[in-house]
Formats: C-alpha cells, sequence, structure tokens
C-alpha cells in the first residue's frame, strides 16, 4: 500500500488535502527539498510537486528519476501553468532519440 | 582499429570466433530491442503530450474555483473546514513488465469512511464554490493519477532507450570491429608462421640432399681412387 503526496505552496496543496492526499505546504526552495528528501524514502508511489517547485528542485529531483517508484510529476500550481510537465517529456525524448522529433514544431 | 590483446594461437582463434558470433547475435537482439522500445516510448509521449494539454487546464480551472471559495470564506473557516480530510485515498502500485522495463502500475482506491460524500465539512459555514472545487479536483484525479503513471513509464523507457542504445553502439563500432580485427590479425600471423615453416623445411630439405650429394662424391671419388690404384 502506498501513500501519494504533494508538495507545493498552501494555496496549491489546500485542495488536496482536502482529498485525502498528504499535503504538504512548503514556503521556500529549502523547505521543499527537505521534505522532498524525506518523504522520498517513505513509500509514497506518487509525488506531485507544482511546477514552480519542481523547476527550483530540478537537480535534486534528478536523483530520483531512475527509481521505479515513487514517480515525481509536476502538477501545475496556484500560480498557473509554466509548460514544466510538458518539457519533462520533452526532455525524455530527446534523452532517448537523441534529438526532438516530437515538439520540434512549438 | 583496436586489435586485442592475446596470443596468436588457434586455441584463442577459435574461441574469438565464437565470441564474434555472440557479439553479432547479441547486437541484432540489442537493436531489435531498442527499435521496439523506441516505438513504444514514441507512442507514450505522443499520449503523454496530448493528456498534458488536457490535464493542464483543467487543473487550473480547479485552482480558480478554490480562489472563488477563498473569497467567499474567512482563511480560518476554509483550513478549519478542509483541516480533516474524510477521505483517504489508496494506491497499490504493481509493477508491468514493458520490453523488460519494470515501470510501476497504479490502482487507487479513496475510501471514506461514512457516506460517499467527500466533502470533509458541514454546509453551514462554507460556500457553493467549495464544493464545486472540491467535486472537480475528484473528477480530475484519477486523471492525474493516469498522468503520472505514463509519465514515469515514459522516463524509465527514455533511460533505458539510452542504456539499449549505449551497448548496440558499443557492439557495433567497438566489439565487433576488435574481434574481427584480432581474428584477422591471428589467422595472419597462423599464415605467417605457416609459411615460415614451409620455408624452413625446404631449406632444411635442400641442406640435406646437398649433404647427401657431398657424401656420395666422396664415395664415388674412393672407389674411382680404388679402381685406379687396382
Amino acid at each position: 500500500m502506498n501513500k501519494i503526496g504533494i508538495i507545493g505552496d498552501a494555496d496549491s496543496v489546500l485542495g488536496f488535502k482536502a482529498f485525502g492526499l498528504d499535503a504538504y505546504a512548503c514556503l521556500s526552495k529549502e523547505e521543499a527539498a527537505a521534505t522532498l528528501h524525506r518523504i522520498v524514502k517513505d513509500d509514497y508511489g506518487i509525488i506531485f510537486i507544482t511546477e514552480r517547485y519542481f523547476k527550483e528542485l530540478d537537480d535534486e529531483i534528478a536523483k530520483y528519476v531512475d527509481l521505479r517508484i515513487p514517480a515525481i510529476v509536476a502538477i501545475p500550481g496556484s500560480d498557473g501553468s509554466y509548460g514544466i510537465g510538458l518539457s519533462n517529456v520533452k526532455r525524455a525524448v530527446e534523452k532517448a532519440v537523441g534529438a526532438d522529433i516530437l515538439f520540434g514544431d512549438e | 582499429m583496436a586489435r586485442l590483446n592475446v596470443n596468436p594461437t588457434r586455441m584463442v582463434l577459435s574461441k574469438l570466433k565464437g565470441q564474434l558470433k555472440v557479439a553479432v547475435k547479441g547486437h541484432k537482439l540489442m537493436k531489435d530491442k531498442r527499435d521496439e522500445l523506441m516505438r513504444i516510448f514514441l507512442e507514450q509521449a505522443k499520449e503523454i503530450k496530448a493528456f498534458r494539454e488536457e490535464v493542464d487546464p483543467q487543473l487550473e480551472e480547479v485552482y480558480q474555483s478554490f480562489a472563488v471559495a477563498r473569497a467567499v470564506v474567512s482563511p480560518e473557516m476554509l483550513e478549519e473546514a478542509l483541516m480533516f480530510p474524510k477521505t483517504s485515498v489508496s494506491l497499490v502500485a504493481t509493477t508491468k513488465n514493458v520490453m523488460s522495463v519494470d515501470v510501476p502500475s497504479f490502482d487507487y482506491q479513496q475510501s471514506s469512511n461514512e457516506t460517499d460524500s467527500v466533502y470533509p465539512y458541514g454546509f453551514a459555514t462554507t460556500s457553493g464554490a467549495l464544493d464545486q472545487a472540491i467535486e472537480k479536483l475528484t473528477a480530475l484525479f484519477p486523471k492525474l493519477m493516469k498522468l503520472a503513471e505514463m509519465e514515469k513509464e515514459a522516463m524509465l523507457l527514455a533511460d533505458e532507450i539510452e542504456k539499449t542504445r549505449r551497448r548496440v553502439n558499443a557492439l557495433e563500432y567497438v566489439k565487433i570491429p576488435a574481434y574481427q580485427e584480432t581474428i584477422k590479425y591471428i589467422k595472419m600471423k597462423l599464415a605467417e608462421d605457416e609459411r615460415g615453416n614451409q620455408t624452413r623445411l625446404m631449406k632444411v630439405k635442400d641442406m640435406m640432399l646437398e649433404e647427401e650429394r657431398q657424401k656420395q662424391k666422396a664415395r664415388d671419388a674412393e672407389i674411382l681412387a680404388a679402381a685406379n690404384a687396382g
């Protein structure tokens, strides 16, 4: 049995908390990083991170990419979407194919 | 090209031939694996792109609803209303095997303890906007789960493709040429030894014949001398 967590600013995670997820409201990048490192070792299956923090914690998150679980996924925060989610897929394509062949038209 | 550092013997040659055969076979298999992984991955990536474009605006709608709710209800009240979630989400992560890559497959259950309602609050102090926001989030949640699953799978596949591609290239451009080079080298070396041996034998034969001829000559001279004397 796994848990689902969400890391983000208070406004973004509030709704998810009501839904029954483990919500971690963070105020700063450092706090978010500490939270991530802490809960990644716990048995979380999915950790959602709002895009703003996802961008800032890029290097930290990269350490956990190879793990089967948790899946660390960027979702837009309450401050809008930066397109980080799409750029992650784009990066994966570049890694696999060697060149971006899907999103080149953008 | 780098030749392997081995002794040029027949034994090594036959071993290398076997290794080359395995390497060529492995290269073909790896190449097939890479192609199939690539096909799956690209399909997946296209799907994720479409899915993302669908989910992101919907999530923003949820946030907007929450913003409205926050405007209507005081922050303390909102915090209080959402403090104790009535439902809990449990996730079961199983493993799916895609081309021998272990990818997670998520299955989730939302358990609420009393009624079917997901609202963790009474309706007296909160506004309808909050209900709407939570309703929208509930509707969106399965999609988020699916997105998480697909993205993780894509990431893991991308990783595997990179590894496989490296293996294919290592076999194609380093291992196999090195084996071929070494086999060629050993063959030439053996042929050279063979020729050397041949020449030596011919030379020895010549020397022996020459020796024989000298002896014969000496014997002839002896017989001639005896005949003359007699």
